[in-house]
């Protein structure tokens, strides 16, 4: 099985698609990936991968598909078995599991509506992506290691990682909106897990160029104002 | 008693996220101490033990506290893999496609499930109520491609799916009672029959919650988000 080609079906400027790649990266396994020209007008393979949430990023492996990033990303530890990105100790995978849902659900999620919405709710989002980014900076300082999963990148750090070293940065430029001031004291430690995340060789190979994702972001703009007024909705 | 496993659940017998917890150590096989946290105010042990959601379940196992109902059953089969039958398949792929559906089931069906049930107009309500149809029937076509005609998500034995959709069980009986129809036998008359077939196994009766209880509680909650919604005057 681990021979069968692998192929990830992704758009340029995800995040979540990074996820994927640097996974793959870092297992050291080929992949081709395919990209999606036009996110408005989707390909015939990507909808018949996933049917179910007609989203990038998708894992074609063999006969075999695969959606969502964070169940991709287990799904190619799994599969592929050298650098492993979740402990062996149960506990402490299950601690990895965690801080992953944690910035997947508490950091990530807030921040669409912190830097996109406005009024009342973007102040909501805005006071809880912060206070969950603290919490964040709490555990990276007592566990004094270099990243989350400890001495190197596992699971946690590409949920988080590609979002606060590189994408928040361009987003905050195009939302016009500031997360994280540009005083070094505030959140010193998450700062410092970003420069690793970045310094990673897995990771570098696959983070778009700055310039390029940030034309990107300002040409969706309008759509992120959209899609995070319609979340604020519900 | 924690016996030998030295297995501690925080929970709240209305829950359904404690609910998949207790089914998995009773399909495990594995004794516990079960500890029944109030609704209104909160231990200083769950403080303790979950200080950044402050919710349940959380187990704790030699004094270590696990979070997150997904989190727990995945750490339950890891950490206790020789005893009784393993909950997710040992196979990469199907691993992947049970967690996909386990992902699916918390952010789709049970987002549309609480705009349904609990949401401020008739119209939010009407569309939650909507959108849980629709997820509904998409479960169903998970069950028919997960189960391949065996009683179970999980085959021919109960897996994680069947523990992960199993725990919304006593609600999805109690709001029948409260005129929330979820699962149809017209619509989805697979996943009506394998609720009977997995509500009246030996390991998982004696562990669900009282309906007529859980019918009690909704009203409760109903009528307290009712009031809610009256007092901000919408």
């Amino acid at each position: 099985m681990t021979t069968e080609p692998v192929k990830l079906i992704g758009a340029f400027g995800s995040p979540f698609v990074h996820r994927v790649e640097v996974a793959l990266r870092l297992k050291r396994v080929p992949y081709e990936l395919i990209l999606e020209e036009d996110m408005a007008n989707k390909s015939q393979l990507l909808l018949n991968h996933n049917p179910v949430h007609k989203k990038v990023p998708v894992l074609l492996h063999g006969d075999r598909a695969i959606a969502e990033s964070l169940v991709i990303v287990e799904y190619v530890d799994e599969a592929f078995h050298e650098l492993p990105l979740l402990p062996a100790d149960p506990y402490e995978r299950a601690m990895a599991r965690f801080w992953a849902r944690f910035l997947e659900e508490k950091c990530l999620e807030p921040l669409r509506t912190a830097l996109f919405a406005d009024g009342e709710a973007q102040k909501a989002s805005m006071k809880e992506a912060r206070e969950s980014l603290a919490v964040v900076e709490e555990q990276l300082t007592l566990r004094g290691r270099r990243f989350l999963g400890g001495d190197a990148i596992g699971l946690a750090d590409i949920a988080g990682g590609g979002m606060l070293a590189h994408w928040l940065g361009v987003v905050e430029e195009v939302a016009g909106v500031r997360v994280l001031s540009d005083d070094e004291e505030e959140y010193p430690a998450l700062r410092r897990w970003a420069a690793e995340y970045r310094s990673c060789e897995a990771v570098k190979e696959c983070l778009p160029d700055r310039g390029r994702l940030l034309s990107y972001f300002a040409a969706i703009r309008e759509k992120c104002v959209s899609v995070a007024n319609s979340m604020v909705r519900r | 008693m924690a016996g030998g496993n030295d297995l501690k659940l925080l929970g709240m017998w209305a829950s359904p996220f404690v609910v998949r917890v207790k089914l998995a150590l009773s399909l495990k096989g594995l004794s516990y101490e079960y500890v029944e946290e109030d609704f209104s105010t909160k231990s200083e042990l769950l403080l303790r033990s979950n200080p950044v959601h402050k919710k349940v379940p959380v187990l704790i196992h030699h004094g270590k506290p696990i979070c997150e109902s997904s989190i727990i059953l995945q750490y339950i089969d890891e950490a206790f893999a020789g005893t009784g039958p393993s909950l997710l398949p040992a196979d990469p792929y199907e691993r992947a496609i049970a967690r996909f559906w386990a992902a699916y089931i918390d952010d789709k069906m049970l987002a549309a499930w609480t705009q349904a049930t609990k949401g401020k107009t008739e119209e939010e309500r009407a569309e939650g109520m909507k959108q849980t149809l629709a997820t509904v029937a998409t479960l169903e076509g998970a069950f028919r491609d997960c189960s391949k005609g065996k009683p179970f998500f999980g085959g021919d034995s109960v897996g994680y799916l069947d523990v992960f959709l199993g725990g919304l069980l006593g609600w999805v009986r109690a709001y029948e009672k409260l005129g929330v129809k979820t699962f149809d036998p017209e619509k989805t008359p697979l996943l009506v029959a394998w609720a009977e077939r997995f509500w009246s196994l030996e390991a998982v009766e004696p562990v669900m919650p009282d309906v007529s209880k859980l019918v009690e509680f909704g009203k409760m909650l109903l009528a307290r988000a009712a009031a809610a919604a009256a007092g901000e005057g919408n």
